[in-house]
């Protein structure tokens, strides 16, 4: 056993940290910032094998982050402030006496002060079959790595004991493996502790859409074992058997506050160790609690990370004995956003109306899993409130909490097409608003940081202020105040494209345009910012102007051919290829199928094609067909094959139309009004290889039952008896927005020249990757300005967009038959350049479903040695 | 390694240890694109030409995704500093450090390129 003495060996007072979890990072952290790391000797005993990590995104490793991305420990810092870092070595006895600290490998430190973030653990229900394999609880990376390990190798269905927060995130995890998921919650609703009654009858609903089971106000009495030991099913408090093959235990967390109990620090009757205000222990000034494993001045033990890291700061200052920084703990603010299993769930301030005479405002809409209370003073004061499913007024309502907002409570939770929402933008914000709850950071900070310490970017101001560095929920508000801050102080906001233009999208489009530009050097090196020019630009402008280029290409006077000369630079690697690039490098095809209808043949034609390329096939959303795992140099035989057949580019791979879905209509169907198929595949052929800001969807249905789902495309088409209705700017994807009604009953030609004319105003004014939904939303005027230009031509542009389109039109060609006929163009369609007929060995698959998938193991392992490969193919 | 660009007799070649492996002819690349090349031991390189001329050789294998495909990215300046942005995730690498802008800790192999008569 080695004994270091804090008085003789080290001269300076050593600080000694049990437990590396998040808050005791952010401890390390605050002891830096204050200069004691410099003055004082640091040593940290960390149980788990790795260093602090980010729990809170624990959960996102199964969506691909590596533990090592989940890291908020650098090395760099830890040698910096010479941090004596002992990771895999947990404290297993304080002698406060002695002063010391005893590891698990025998190591002794004397400590000056000693300060406990130990954290938590899961609490498991003491049932029978607790133990068995099979069993997990969700806490730590290695415990993610075994319910991987087994979910993988032996189970179909999980089932998760406890419906509140941690429980979703499991029963998310266990979803995303593929199990058949169930959530056995004893209290009568999910996340009892944050929302109410009504909110959780909106999450179940919307967690039982997603194909999960839910047992509320069901216990479990036993884990049910096979004759090997392992888990085969659980029996429940109304009598049934539930049979899994797995099962995560998340019944809520208790302090880990055993070491502090053997050495008699107080700790609370439910378990904490008792702090003051300053995070100080009750029993003994030399010992600090922090975390969740600390009972609070408040009598609470706090399970979330903002008050941890409060916490933090609180013990680092005192340690510091700054006068000037008199901080206390006295208590957190509990306000929550989460994204569980893709439902937004809010609760900030007194969220279950514990206020006296308070009034409660509730808006519900359980067919669409919306739930959004606020609860309200006698005098108008937001007191707090929850919300469910939509959680976009969070930042805001949590701002004003606390204080009577400038306009009706129920105004701010009403949706759209309901009398509200009200837009409360943050500058009616006062100055002392929280607008940060994480880090604390009022809106005056924020303003000061753009004022005093010239911020001019969110990146800036975050790290000035630390605000937005936290949950991320708060980061759009900063935005929006930084905004607001920079146009009061007459700075100009940067509006730039990106780096090397100072122009917008829209802008750029006006210049090319008008000067014929065709050559994307030109305009960098006229019309680029002063240190771009003459540079190699970057990748976002790029392929914004490769694509600007391409919509104008016949009347500007550029070859069609998006691969052509200088134009092949511009591309992203889809369009560069004219194919979709996948995880592990392969490439999807999928032919043109316009409207969706598809001869028997050239269904055929597919099937062997796929079938002679072993090809993975999946009929798409968008009524086609895609194709995958195809490798650069088969591309080319491929669509040779395709082109032959009579097949020509779907443009999956372009910013450019995609699809125009139809129903069959009423060729077929007893309620169809119009050919809604012919009409489909008539927009279809008319805009096929437009290029645009952003990608085109669009459908046509045959009758007001809009099977084809027309209302959620950038531009719809729904028949009437008379004619056509035509609908801009919906949106499916990551926010869904329902198209409006642009104009009614067109016959056949006003309805394309509307669409022509819509299109092209489109293209030439909207933001680089700005689909046709958040455009309509931001420019100003909005839809009756776009009625006004496209169907009245207020701006008198009307005939020039008509007759870009119809030049568009004229001049299309098949991108791939002009590829696949010319040599030269072929020539990029190699794996190596030194070694044109081999294919590169990263890209592999493994059977699944009777198909093929990419081989992910192959993927993280390094390169793969392959001695014959160059013979004869690489001049020396 | 500068090269005039209309020269066209000039084979690229990178630095293997002590020796030179003759990749391809430097007509075979398009300034601001680049081209994958399979190396003896099994790695592969990503080469690409800028504008100026200037040849830059890193490995081509993406760290982050894991699939060799660094060679079809868009290259682009920043602050004066050739950079390949990965087609899978856009992190953004120095073509001459191999150093990911995006993150610190972060960084892919580089060669060193000459031109030689063919
Ligand atoms: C193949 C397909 C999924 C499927 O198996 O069904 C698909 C696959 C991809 N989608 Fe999609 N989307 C597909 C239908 C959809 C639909 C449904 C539809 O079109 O009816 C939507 C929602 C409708 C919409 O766009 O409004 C959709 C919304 C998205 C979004 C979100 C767009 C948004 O505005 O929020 C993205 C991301 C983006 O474009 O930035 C995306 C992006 C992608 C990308 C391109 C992601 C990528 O870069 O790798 C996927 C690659 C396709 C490939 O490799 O071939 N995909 N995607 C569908 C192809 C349809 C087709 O035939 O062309
Ligand atoms: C899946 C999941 C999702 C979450 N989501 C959220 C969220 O969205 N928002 C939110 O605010 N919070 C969330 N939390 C809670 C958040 O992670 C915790 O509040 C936070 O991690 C607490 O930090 P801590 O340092 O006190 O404890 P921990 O991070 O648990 O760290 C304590 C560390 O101490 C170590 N330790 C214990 N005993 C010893 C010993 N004797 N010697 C040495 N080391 C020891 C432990 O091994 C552990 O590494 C989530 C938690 C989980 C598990
Ligand atoms: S939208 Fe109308 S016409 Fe088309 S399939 Fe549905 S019911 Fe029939
Ligand atoms: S509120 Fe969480 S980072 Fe600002």
């Amino acid at each position: 056993m080695s004994t270091t003495s804090p008085v003789e060996n080290h001269p300076r007072p050593t600080i000694v940290l049990v437990g590396h979890g998040m808050v005791g990072q952010r401890f390390l952290e605050a002891l830096a910032e204050r200069g004691l790391t410099a003055t004082h000797r640091v040593v940290v005993l960390c149980e788990e094998p790795r260093p602090a990590y980010d729990r809170v995104r624990l959960t996102s490793y199964f969506s691909g982050r590596t533990p090592d991305e989940l890291s908020m420990t650098d090395r760099e810092f830890i040698r910096e402030h010479g941090i004596e870092l002992h990771v895999g070595d947990p404290a297993e006895n304080v002698d406060r006496a002695a002063r010391t600290v005893t590891a698990r490998s025998g190591l002794t430190v004397g400590y000056d002060v000693l300060v406990l973030a130990t954290g938590s653990y899961p609490f498991v229900p003491p049932v029978p079959g607790k133990d068995a394999e099979g069993c997990f609880v969700y806490r730590t990376i290695e415990d993610l790595l075994a319910i991987e390990a087994y979910a993988k190798s032996r189970a179909r269905t999980g089932a998760v004991v406890g419906g509140g927060l941690l429980g979703l995130e499991a029963a998310g995890a266990l979803k995303g493996l593929g199990l058949a998921t169930h959530i056995v919650e004893f209290a009568p609703r999910l996340m009892p502790v944050q929302v109410d009654e009504g909110g959780g009858a909106a999450l179940l609903r919307t967690i039982e859409d997603m194909g999960l089971t839910v047992h509320t106000g069901t216990g479990t009495q036993e884990i049910v074992t096979d004759d090997a030991g392992a888990v085969a099913g659980m029996k429940l408090s109304d009598g049934s058997e539930l049979a899994t093959d797995l099962v995560v235990f998340s019944a809520g967390v208790r302090p880990r506050d055993q070491l502090a109990r053997d050495c008699g620090l107080a700790v609370g009757e439910r378990g904490g160790i008792t702090v003051d205000e300053r995070c100080r222990t009750v029993t003994d000034p030399q010992v600090f609690a922090i975390g969740e494993c600390a009972l609070a001045a408040d009598g609470r033990v706090y399970g979330l990370v903002a008050p941890g890291y409060e916490q933090a700061e609180t013990a680092a200052a005192t340690i510091a004995a700054d006068e000037a920084d008199q901080v206390t703990f006295t208590g957190a603010d509990l306000s929550t956003k989460l994204k569980l299993l893709g439902v937004d769930v809010a609760s900030f301030g007194d969220a279950h109306g514990t206020t006296e005479d308070c009034l409660e405002v509730v808006y519900a809409d359980a067919r669409s899993g919306l739930y959004k209370k606020l609860v309200v003073g006698r005098d108008g004061t937001l007191l707090g409130g929850i919300l469910v499913g939509d959680a976009e007024a969070y930042a805001t309502l949590r701002a004003f909490t606390g204080s009577v907002p400038p306009v009706a409570a129920e105004s701010l939770v009403l949706p759209a097409g309901v009398g509200g929402p009200v837009q409360l933008g943050p500058s009616a914000l006062p100055d002392e608003a929280v607008v940060c709850s994480c880090h604390n950071v009022t809106k005056g900070a924020v303003r000061r940081s753009v004022t005093d310490h010239s911020c001019t970017s969110v990146p800036e101001v975050k790290k000035c202020t630390k605000a937005g560095t936290g949950c991320g929920s708060c980061v759009k508000v900063l935005g929006q105040l930084l905004t607001a801050e920079l146009e009061a102080s007459g700075v100009e906001v940067d509006k730039g494209l990106c780096g090397c233009f100072a122009q917008t999208r829209e802008e750029l489009y006006e210049i090319v345009l008008a000067l014929r530009l065709t050559s994307y050097r030109d305009l960098l090196d006229r019309y680029g910012r002063e240190g771009a020019r003459g540079g190699d630009g970057c990748e976002t402008c790029k392929p914004a102007v490769g694509s600007i280029i391409a919509s104008l290409a016949p009347t500007i006077g550029a070859d069609g051919y998006v691969l052509d000369g200088e134009q092949a630079a511009l591309q992203d690697t889809n369009d560069h290829f004219l194919a979709n690039l996948q995880k592990n490098g392969s490439y999807s095809v999928v032919p043109r199928i316009p409207g969706g209808e598809i001869t028997p043949e050239k269904l055929i034609v597919i099937g062997e094609i796929a079938r002679d390329f072993g090809l993975y096939t999946k009929i798409t959303g968008g009524q086609r067909i895609d194709l995958f795992g195809a490798r650069v140099e088969q591309l080319p035989l491929i669509w040779t094959r395709l082109v032959d057949a009579g097949f020509e580019s779907g443009h999956a791979y372009g910013k450019a139309l995609r699809t125009v879905k139809s129903c069959v209509g009423q060729t077929w169907c007893r309620y169809g009004v119009q050919d809604s198929v012919r009409m489909a595949i008539d927009l279809e052929l008319r805009y096929r290889g437009l290029r645009s800001p952003h990608k085109l969807k669009s459908a046509v249905s045959g009758c007001a039952r809009e099977c084809a789902e027309a209302q959620s495309k950038d531009f719809g088409v729904i028949a009437t008896a008379n004619g056509w209705n035509l609908y801009v700017g919906g949106n499916g994807g990551a926010t869904p927005r329902h198209a409006d009604l642009l104009a009614q009953d067109l016959s056949d030609a006003e309805l394309v020249r509307l669409i022509d004319r819509f299109l092209m105003f489109y293209i030439r004014t909207a933001d680089r990757l700005e689909r046709t939904s958040t455009w309509l939303e931001r420019i100003p005027g909005g839809l009756d300005h776009v009625r006004d230009v496209v169907v009245h031509d207020s701006l008198g542009i009307c005939e020039e967009l008509e007759s870009l389109m119809a030049a568009h039109v004229a001049h299309y060609r098949d991108e791939w038959a002009e590829t696949v006929d010319s040599p030269e163009k072929l020539a990029r369609f190699v794996s190596f350049v030194n070694a044109p007929d081999t294919p590169d060995p990263v890209v592999a698959f493994v059977p699944e479903r009777d198909q093929i998938k990419p081989d992910l193991p192959l993927l993280s392992i390094g390169h793969r040695p392959l001695h014959d490969a160059l013979e004869g193919s690489a001049p020396r | 390694m500068t090269l005039a660009p209309e020269t066209t007799s000039l084979m690229v070649q990178l630095r293997l240890g002590e020796d030179w492996l003759t990749i391809c002819d430097l007509a075979a690349l398009t300034p601001g694109r680049g081209v994958a090349a399979l190396l003896p031991d099994g790695r592969q390189a990503a080469l690409f030409l800028d504008r100026t001329g200037q040849v830059y050789a890193i490995d081509n294998r993406d760290p982050f995704g894991g699939a060799a495909v660094l060679s079809r990215g868009l290259t682009g300046t920043h602050e004066g500093r050739p950079f390949v942005a990965s087609p899978l995730l856009k992190q953004r690498f120095d073509l001459v450090t191999g150093q990911c802008l995006d993150d610190e800790t972060v960084r892919v192999a580089t060669y060193e390129v000459r031109g030689a008569r063919g």
